[in-house]
């Protein structure tokens, strides 16, 4: 054992806390670089691209010229899509967890379900979607199969979420709304639902920025049609495929910039506004505390 | 009541899709790929170095695409977890609290970029500098796991972060008050305590690395030789199904879905141990 005279006396000690504090501050900022050079650099050499012809207009020529709508739009579809069909199961099971039962084999289960599931790599979503969706269910590549493809990958995120948005209603509440009379269900709508939106509504903000940034399971289920999509059955490409195939087949290295450009403001402007909704919640929390 | 009975039935069913679709997926994969790993055997699929899919006689070995895999995912850690875990102290131990409150959305952004810019980044940028500076291909291993690291930082740092944050108070005062230097306290007594939830939260990273495909395939070089520098160009799992899967018809690609299980089943086993390990952190904290 250490004694305490050897602790303290050890010139070392001091020494050696400079030299590995100096490291930790060099890494941190590091990190902080590294942020700002990826941001900076799609920026820099892909917004002098980015104009609104850009943004509202067909490509054209597999890419090389025209603009990115129907990528941008195919992007917002799919992410809707996969959204309407995740967001009920994954409150509903959210719900379940924390307000139907308590912790028991079943949950254990459920949970395993669910952190198994978020550590499915993308690709073997993207090869069942395919197997499953666009050939056993003749879904074909399309909104439909990439969608569902894609609710499957954001759903433990939307349960998770939601859990944790749901534990932070005071029990008080529900007391409350029994004492009123209300059964479990109405307790629910009335009382924990509508205290934990915003929370839930981080969530689904999160997890439609997933379907912003996906590309493998998207490729191998909703496919890389570049027109504009006109029913849930027709193949779309999202920005992040389109962004991914200029750059690695060569079409156009400026388009890919610009499209990178237009990706990284969509992930930040995600960001900012799931951001937004828990600050602006965390603050009148505390309003409503005082 | 009856209505209270239902809607806590259909509640369930949504609480047990999550499982039903983790099921399904195995199914699926399994079925797809079971009968290709069956008929060429383990080993036979596993340590043949030959992957010729469509030639006259096709021989499907993975050991080039396992052996890059193993590289990219140990040289991602190589640089990560020592990343990781100083952004982690120093967001909790060091930073001032205006920077502290800076590095956390930061991170989240980092989380939040598309692995398709990274890619990128690392195709653009990253390879030439390797190219130049160090010779070779540029589309390399090196450049992959450079990349990879930093891909994989928001997962280390948020989960060790966790355990991190959750180490008693009484403890770091106990350290501090036997003379120990801040840096002593938090070697010594808060990453030992923080033990289980920073292997965790590095198993994790892994999985994270491993599984990655799209970023991977734009900076790895794809070459099925077996990468004997981290300056090779070489090939994974992830990245020759995805550029495979593309064309690949019949055996190639039933073959294709043979080494989806395989990733599948590292990526199981790696989940499993993450399990054991939070619960091992989460019971003795409790006890």
């Amino acid at each position: 054992m250490q004694s305490i005279k050897e602790l303290t006396a050890a010139p070392s000690g001091k020494l050696t806390q400079r030299l590995v504090f100096t490291l930790i501050w060099a890494a941190a900022l590091l990190a902080l670089v590294v942020l700002i050079l990826i941001v900076g650099i799609l920026l820099v050499r892909g917004l002098p691209s980015v104009n609104l012809e850009f943004l509202t207009g067909v490509p054209e020529d597999l890419g090389r010229s025209g603009g990115i709508l129907p990528t941008i739009l195919g992007t917002v579809i799919l992410g809707v899509v996969s959204l309407v069909i995740a967001t009920p199961i994954g409150i509903g099971a959210a719900l379940y967890l924390t307000e139907y039962t308590t912790e028991n084999r079943l949950t254990r289960i459920v949970r395993f379900g669910a952190d198994s599931l978020s550590g499915v790599p993308s690709i073997v979503f993207g090869l069942f979607g395919f197997i499953f969706f666009v050939t056993y269910l003749r879904m074909g590549w399309s909104i439909l199969a990439g969608g569902l493809t894609l609710a499957l990958m954001v759903l433990p995120t939307i349960i998770r979420t939601t859990e944790e948005a749901v534990l932070t209603v005071p029990q008080a509440y529900r007391d409350i709304g029994y004492s009123l009379g209300a059964t479990r269900w109405e307790m629910v709508t009335t009382t924990v639902l509508p205290n934990a939106l915003p929370g839930i509504v981080t969530g689904v903000i999160l997890s439609f920025g997933r379907a912003v940034s996906e590309t493998a399971a998207v490729i191998f289920t909703a496919g890389t049609a570049l027109n504009l999509p006109d029913s849930i059955f027709s193949p779309v490409r999202t920005m992040a495929v389109h962004f991914y195939i200029l750059a690695v087949e060569g079409i156009s290295l400026e388009k890919a910039y610009a499209t990178g450009a237009v990706l990284i403001i969509t992930v930040l402007l995600i960001n900012v506004l799931s951001n937004f909704v828990i600050t602006r919640v965390l603050a009148g929390r505390m309003k409503g505390a005082k | 009541m009856i209505r209270e009975r239902s809607i806590a039935i259909i509640l369930l069913a949504a609480a047990l899709a999550a499982v039903f679709a983790l099921v399904l997926i195995s199914y699926f994969i399994f079925q797809a790929g079971l009968p290709t790993l069956i008929k060429i055997g383990l080993p036979g699929f596993i340590f043949n170095t030959v992957w010729e899919p469509t030639a006259k006689v096709p021989s499907f070995g993975i050991l080039p695409m396992l052996i890059g895999s193993l590289w990219l995912t140990f040289g991602s850690l190589v640089i990560g977890v020592p990343l990781g875990l100083a952004v982690t102290i120093f967001m909790i131990d060091l930073a001032p609290a205006a920077l502290a409150a800076l590095m956390k959305p930061a991170i989240q952004l980092l989380a939040g970029i598309p692995s398709v810019v990274y890619g990128f980044i690392g195709l653009t940028f990253l390879a030439p500098l390797v190219r130049r500076l160090l010779g070779g291909p540029g589309l390399s291993v090196l450049t992959a796991a450079i990349i990879l690291g930093i891909m994989i930082l928001p997962t280390i740092i948020s989960i060790s972060g966790d355990a991190v944050r959750a180490v008693p108070r009484s403890l770091r005062d106990g350290a501090l008050a036997l003379g120990a230097t801040r840096w002593q306290m938090i070697s010594q007594v808060v990453l030992p305590a923080a033990r289980s939830g920073i292997i965790a939260s590095i198993i994790l990273g892994m999985g994270r690395a491993l599984g990655e495909t799209m970023a991977v395939i734009m900076m790895v070089g794809n070459s099925l030789n077996i990468p004997i520098s981290p300056l090779d160009s070489a090939t994974t799992l992830t990245s020759n199904i995805g550029l495979e899967m593309a064309y690949a018809s019949g055996a190639h690609r039933d073959a294709l879905f043979a080494t989806g299980v395989i990733l599948f089943l590292l990526i199981m086993l790696l989940n499993s141990i993450t399990t054991a390990f939070v619960r091992r952190g989460t019971s003795r904290r409790t006890a």
